[in-house]
């Protein structure tokens, strides 16, 4: 299991211990070794697959490859089609990317919770976090460009002044602009927040219990992990689902004007 | 657990991602795809093309078996004609050359008949003659009897 040191802390150290990330640095400028390792990882996966139907692709008949980079590509094209009506060059790429990523960071989630801290631990790392959505930076670093696009496309479809007046002036009429205000500022800092917490929280409950999992005797292991496992296969397809079709609604929110 | 500079590795690695995605994945795929629904559209409508250029192929070639048949008859018909005169001609033609025949044949007899006369005529006088010489032994003279001989002669004749 884990390294003897947190072996001898019982249940709660081996928790914490899988729990903890990998990282250097002290106060704001820690870096987590893992999240990042993991997500470049990942990412880089996900660009050499496409990377790869892209050159290959064909309009005659597809390859396995491309076959399959084109049911992702045409079940994303659908989503935005059906909730963005605008003209955008980003809004198609960014979801794919956030679907296939979030996807990737989730799929961790289903390698046994032991086997790759197991293996860093043989070589000497001592912790060892695989699964980058059950770190907060992760999923914020996301919905937070996610809220940054957001802000950016209220100015340049509604303008600076157009924006402001939506803020201010929306949803009860100028007589009750500080009402108006916070409420909107409220609306608009929940959407990153939510974002980012719904994907963190779901992944991060669903590999406690897979920890809490490991924790039980061997015999019993099986009969809850597996049936976890497959409601887990469900669960990170959705979530990767939701953080894209979430973003492509407030983008397209943000195109639209009053 | 909390927040620190991982999340601006992370956003930078995310909007490099994305670029990417923008630039080099997206379009191709896109591309394609679209390229391969209008190549599908335009084989469908090939199709359809090609099944109405049956149907007028097959009207049209009704018309073209119909005048063939039309056609046909007429020349069946002629030919019929044709041969009808033709039979008509030959029977005329053998008729004539059936009628030469008996003609020439008649003449040949004619003059056949005419040969056996004359030589039948030769004979006769001879028999005659010697049957009369026989008869009156010495007393007729050929030369004194010219006249005689030369009636008996034309008697028979």
């Amino acid at each position: 299991m884990s390294t003897e040191a947190h072996a001898a802390q019982g249940a709660t150290g081996y928790i914490i211990h899988h729990l903890t990330s990998l990282s250097v640095g002290e106060g704001f400028w820690r870096l987590n070794l893992d999240t990042l390792f993991f997500s470049v990882v990942l990412g880089a996966i996900f660009v050499w697959f496409f990377k790869r139907a892209a050159d290959k692709a064909t309009s005659g008949v597809p390859g396995l490859v491309q076959n399959f980079a084109e049911l992702l590509i045409e079940f994303v094209d659908g989503q935005v089609k059906d909730t963005f009506h605008g003209k955008s060059q980003l809004i198609a790429p960014l979801a794919l990317t956030i679907f296939c990523w979030v996807f990737l960071f989730n799929f961790m989630d289903l390698f046994p919770v032991d086997i790759l801290p197991g293996i860093a631990g043989l070589m000497g790392v001592e912790y060892l976090r695989v699964v980058p959505s059950t770190d907060l930076n992760a999923t914020f670093a996301m919905s937070i460009s996610v809220f940054c696009l957001i802000i950016f496309y209220s100015i340049k479809v509604k303008g600076p002044i157009g924006f402001a007046k939506e803020l201010m002036f929306q949803p009860f009429g100028p007589w009750l602009t500080p009402f108006n205000l916070l409420l909107k500022l409220v609306e608009e800092i929940a959407k990153p927040i939510s974002l980012a917490l719904r994907l963190f929280g779901n992944l991060y409950a669903g590999e406690l219990i897979f920890i809490l999992i490991a924790l039980l005797p061997w015999y019993i292991q099986p009969l809850l992990s597996f049936p976890w496992a497959i409601f887990h296969i469900l669960i990170i397809t959705l979530q990767a689902f939701i953080f894209m079709v979430l973003t492509i609604v407030y983008l397209s929110m943000a195109h639209e004007d009053h | 657990m909390s927040i620190n500079a991982t999340l601006i590795g992370q956003m930078i690695t995310f909007a490099l991602l994305v670029w990417f995605t923008m630039k080099y994945i997206w379009p191709p795929l896109f591309d394609s795809l679209e390229e391969r629904k209008k190549k599908i559209a335009d084989g469908l409508a090939a199709a359809e093309k090609g099944q109405e250029q049956i149907v007028l192929a097959e009207k049209k070639a009704i018309i073209v078996l119909k005048e063939a048949k039309d056609r046909s008859a007429e020349i069946v018909s002629l030919a019929q004609k044709r041969a009808n005169e033709i039979v008509e001609e030959s029977k005329e033609n053998a008729k004539h050359e059936g009628e030469r025949l008996i003609l020439s044949a008649k003449a040949q007899i004619d003059q056949e008949i005419q040969q056996a006369k004359d030589g039948l005529r030769q004979e006769v006088t001879s028999l005659a003659l010697a049957a009369a010489q026989q008869i009156l032994g010495a007393e007729i003279d050929k030369a004194k009897h010219q006249d005689i001989l030369n009636k008996v002669s034309n008697q028979l004749g």
